[in-house]
């Protein structure tokens, strides 16, 4: 047997492809294509195909010119510890390397799996419905204001966004808005907070939509979450709210506060940092079911009148109804949910509200030791945070920033003196060096 | 010969592998010990709360219901799926891959050097001038694109308010376009399946923002016309969009760049082997030609002044964003591997090794197959068999089924696409188990599937009464 100089993933032994040429009736394979010769390629690339070891060796060498840094880096994308469990569970090739459950009855594990993260998200939000995954919270808000579009009877074309909004959250919600007519604009806040007065004098007829987050960028617990729904409430208003999964877990819970719909990042679940790869929340109320994006699975019955699980109301989704679909989006995250909601199987509620809660204290624990070296305050804001906080420091903050890295800690500069710093419990541990580090530079 | 697919012992009446929540959930007091305020948080919350063992058994258990590409044949037409290299998996574990994406250019040289050694091949497979990395999915790549050509459009001071798509295309075609607000002229199919030029020349005008073409199309064919599709777009004024569903089947053969394709985007799973996940993460990076670049979404990375590494840029009249961060990364990385495993000539294979799988199943086939020639798929009709029962017999005989009734143009579509992994062995067993379910009883084909993990399951009940979470079960 021999296979020719080719893709070392094809089967095939020149002796068969001969014989497969011969059963078709053709000389070789090129005889197959019907390409004209005006737009035929000669086959160059460029690229030299590398062994499996030397392609690892490459990109180990590569990647290791990353500097060696403890992060304390938030806004949006968190590292949590991640039990070993969750890789080896869901690396199982059955999970890792299936399509799209379009034949339910040879999906069951995945569906009945998706199935489980769609109802622990309806019970961390309270809301009645959750998709099995958008790509990530940015593109879950961008869907959350279409859907606003398409469900409210107002004439307005406004999507009203905190001024405290991550940048590039906002321009992935302007391009979903700008194919929908809508304009974004923003409300004013107050010492990290939504300005619930000023926002109150803002929002009008004109708004379909009013976005608030929890914990905002910076980490502030907003405290007054159903004044904002009631404001949304009053000029009938889509409330959308941006949460995250551990947070969802201690925080009021958004149907209690009026949300119709709650998107975010359950990315802090199941996935390390990952260069800002997420995992999108969308729930919602039942009201809006059929114009919710993405898939959803259903439970229902076999043949044998035994519970099954499949995809459902999928005429609400492009391979169906085209144009006229709820959205674009047809390959989304279900592997990281899949993760997600191992890991959150794993930490049970015990260990999940612990999670939550030691992400409380940490952030106190360390605004307060930051805030006691000479040149820096912390946090800014007069509110309760999560994970995260913006410190406040004389000097210019990217150069301290810069400094910092220098002493091998990453933390956002946000600002001409502001800082922001987020720990978690994979660098609660390092909390003495950077402590340290901001004694040094300052 | 039929493969054995998994079969489970039904437990009597009960579910064959409980839910979480009904092998135990615990409600937590929130308050007792929460370090914030009672009215900032809530009273409680009730989860599953399994052992470590249980949670391995429940999803290994789980595991064992799924098919996988690693399980058998998966000839899904259009949705490509192939086997996924072991090793890519470890080249995308390192843990310098899993850094935070707000890093310092400075910090991030290895992760923006291997980004800039992606944007390069895939420009260069392409036949592109410039790539971004960010969509995190084919159909985010779609809205990208189009994006792109509507910002491209508009900085030139063209208003124009139409995407031209044939009918054939995906789905997501369609919805892309709408959700980049534009209206969508379908294009009908020529009877060779093809797009019809003088339809073309009807559709195409002032408004045309873009033509979203996928080549092959979805029944395999390529577009032989392309040269003249592209002139007759570009003469309107309108862009070539190229969905890269089908670009498996040109590797090394034709490039889109040189077929006069200004905007493509490339799906790594179809394409670079990239494991699909269940339904993702997937990623779609865009290409396209100089004219465009500076509007593509920002930052994209570059060589900086010499020997000063890589560093981010904004292009000049950048979109703005289609991901909150960088997109998929960890997917990314795993297509940069196959692409580097498998080369120019590995690459130009795997696109002759799926052509001739699909024309050499279709061989074997009892089936018709009405267009032709096709590349890397085939829409094989049911005639007057529905196509979705001779699919879940299928099943029963061991492999997993095509894609059915679609596209629309052939009737009981049965859309093949082995990909170039099967062996001739394999795809005489897929030949076989088509064969036998196409030929197969009445009866046979209503009650199957019989030998899988669920038998036939009630889609209109479950749209017409959702139940969409254990909590809306508890309820009944």
């Amino acid at each position: 047997m021999s296979r020719a100089n080719g893709t070392p993933y094809a089967p095939h032994t020149d002796e068969e492809t001969a014989a497969m040429l011969a059963a078709i009736g053709v000389d070789d394979e090129e005889a197959l294509f019907d390409i004209p010769e005006a737009v035929a390629f000669d086959g160059d690339f460029g690229i030299e195909p590398r062994t499996e070891r030397g392609i690892r060796d490459e990109c180990t060498r590569i990647l290791n010119r990353n500097d060696d840094l403890t992060e304390f880096l938030g806004r949006g994308h968190y590292g949590h510890y991640v039990p070993s469990v969750v890789d080896h569970l869901a690396d199982r090739a059955e999970f890792l390397t299936s399509y799209t459950q379009y034949q339910p009855e040879v999906s069951q594990g995945f569906l009945q799996a998706l199935f489980e993260y769609q109802s622990m998200l309806v019970e961390l939000t309270g809301l009645d419905v959750a998709n099995c995954s958008m790509y990530d919270a940015a593109t879950a808000l961008g869907e959350a204001a279409t859907l606003a579009d398409r469900v409210r009877a107002t004439s307005g074309d406004t999507v009203l966004v905190p001024e405290q909004l991550r940048e590039g959250k906002r321009a992935v919600l302007e391009n979903y808005c700008a194919g929908a007519d809508l304009s974004v604009e923003t409300y004013p806040m107050a010492d990290g907070t939504a300005d619930v007065d000023r926002l109150a004098d803002r929002a009008g007829d004109d708004v379909v939509m009013l976005y608030a987050e929890s914990p905002t960028v910076r980490g502030c617990v907003e405290e007054r979450l159903a004044a904002i729904g009631e404001v949304a409430d009053d000029t009938d208003a889509l409330f959308a709210l941006g949460s995250d999964v551990v947070a969802l877990s201690v925080l009021e819970s958004p149907s209690e506060v009026g949300a119709d719909v709650v998107v975010g990042e359950a990315g802090a679940l199941g996935l390390p940092t990952s260069y800002g790869m997420g995992l999108g929340i969308f729930a919602c109320r039942d009201e809006f079911l059929r114009q919710v994006p993405g898939r959803l699975v259903g439970a229902s019955e076999d043949a044998n009148g035994d519970r099954a699980y499949t995809l459902t109301l999928q005429t609400r989704e492009q391979h169906i109804r085209k144009e006229r679909a709820t959205s674009n989006i047809c390959t989304n995250q279900a592997w990281v949910a899949l993760r997600a909601a191992i890991h959150a199987a794993t930490l049970g509620p015990d260990g999940l509200v612990d999670l939550a809660n030691d992400c409380v204290r940490e952030a106190e624990a360390l605004a307060a030791r930051i805030d006691d070296r000479s040149g820096a305050a912390a946090p800014v804001h007069d509110r309760h945070h999560f994970r995260e906080f913006a410190v406040r420091v004389d000097q210019p903050a990217p150069a301290v920033a810069e400094d910092l890295e220098a002493e091998g800690f990453a933390v956002h500069a946000i600002g001409d003196h502001l800082l922001q710093v987020c720990v978690t419990d994979l660098n609660a541990g390092r909390t003495d060096g950077l402590v340290a580090a901001f004694e040094g530079v300052l | 010969m039929i493969h054995d697919q998994a079969n489970y012992e039904r437990e009597g009446e009960d579910v064959r592998e409980p839910l979480l929540s009904e092998k135990g959930q615990e409600t937590v007091d929130v308050r007792g010990d929460s370090p914030l305020p009672d009215e900032l948080t809530r009273e409680e919350l009730t989860l599953p709360n399994p052992s470590e063992p249980e949670t391995a058994r429940h999803y290994t258990r789980l595991s064992q219901m799924n098919w996988a590409i690693d399980s058998g044949p998966y000839p899904l037409g259009s949705c490509t799926m192939k086997y996924n290299p072991k090793f890519t998996e470890d080249v995308a574990a390192d843990p310098n891959a899993a850094v935070h994406p707000d890093r310092s250019a400075r910090s991030a040289q290895g992760i923006l050097e291997l980004q800039y050694r992606l944007q390069e091949v895939l420009s260069e497979i392409g036949g592109m001038d410039a790539v971004t990395l960010q969509p995190p999915a084919g159909a985010a790549g779609e809205l990208t694109g189009i994006l792109v050509a509507k910002a491209y459009h508009e900085h030139h001071g063209n208003d124009r308010s139409e995407v031209v798509i044939p009918a054939s295309a995906h789905g997501t075609n369609f919805a892309t376009a709408a959700t980049a607000g534009y209206d969508v002229v379908e294009l009908p199919s020529g009877e060779d399946g093809r797009v019809d030029l003088e339809a073309l020349e009807a559709a195409v005008g002032d408004d045309t923002a873009a033509l979203m073409l996928t080549n092959p199309n979805t029944v395999g064919l390529f577009e032989r016309d392309i040269t003249e599709i592209a002139e007759i777009v570009h003469d309107a004024g309108g862009l070539l969009y190229y969905d890269g569903a089908n670009l498996n089947a040109l590797l090394g053969r034709g490039r889109p760049g040189d077929m006069g394709f200004d905007v493509m985007h490339y799906n790594v799973h179809k394409t670079f082997a990239t494991p699909h996940g269940g339904g993702g993460p997937g990623a779609g990076p865009v290409g396209v030609v100089d004219e465009l670049a500076p509007f593509l979404p920002t930052p994209r990375v570059r060589e900086a002044a010499e020997g000063a590494g890589y560093e981010r840029f904004e292009p000049d009249h950048t979109i703005g964003k289609v991901h909150g961060f960088a997109g998929n990364w960890l997917v990314l990385i795993k297509a940069y591997a196959y692409i580097a495993r498998l080369g120019n000539e590995g690459l130009s294979d795997a696109a002759a090794k799926a052509v001739l799988n699909a024309n050499y199943l279709a061989e074997r086939l009892d089936l018709d197959v009405p267009f032709g020639p096709f590349h890397h798929e085939f829409a094989a009709t049911a005639g007057d068999r529905d196509a979705a029962d001779v699919a879940k017999r299928m099943l029963d005989f061991g492999v997993h089924p095509p894609t059915t009734k679609w596209p629309e143009m052939v009737p009981e579509a049965m859309l093949t696409e082995p990909t170039e992994i099967e062996g001739r062995s394999s795809l005489d067993d897929l030949a076989e188990a088509f064969n036998l379910a196409y030929a197969d009883s009445d009866e046979a084909l209503d009650s199957a599937p019989t030998r899988t993990a669920a038998a036939r399951i009630d889609q209109v009940g479950a749209a017409r009464d959702p139940r969409l979470s254990w909590q809306a079960l508890d309820e009944e």
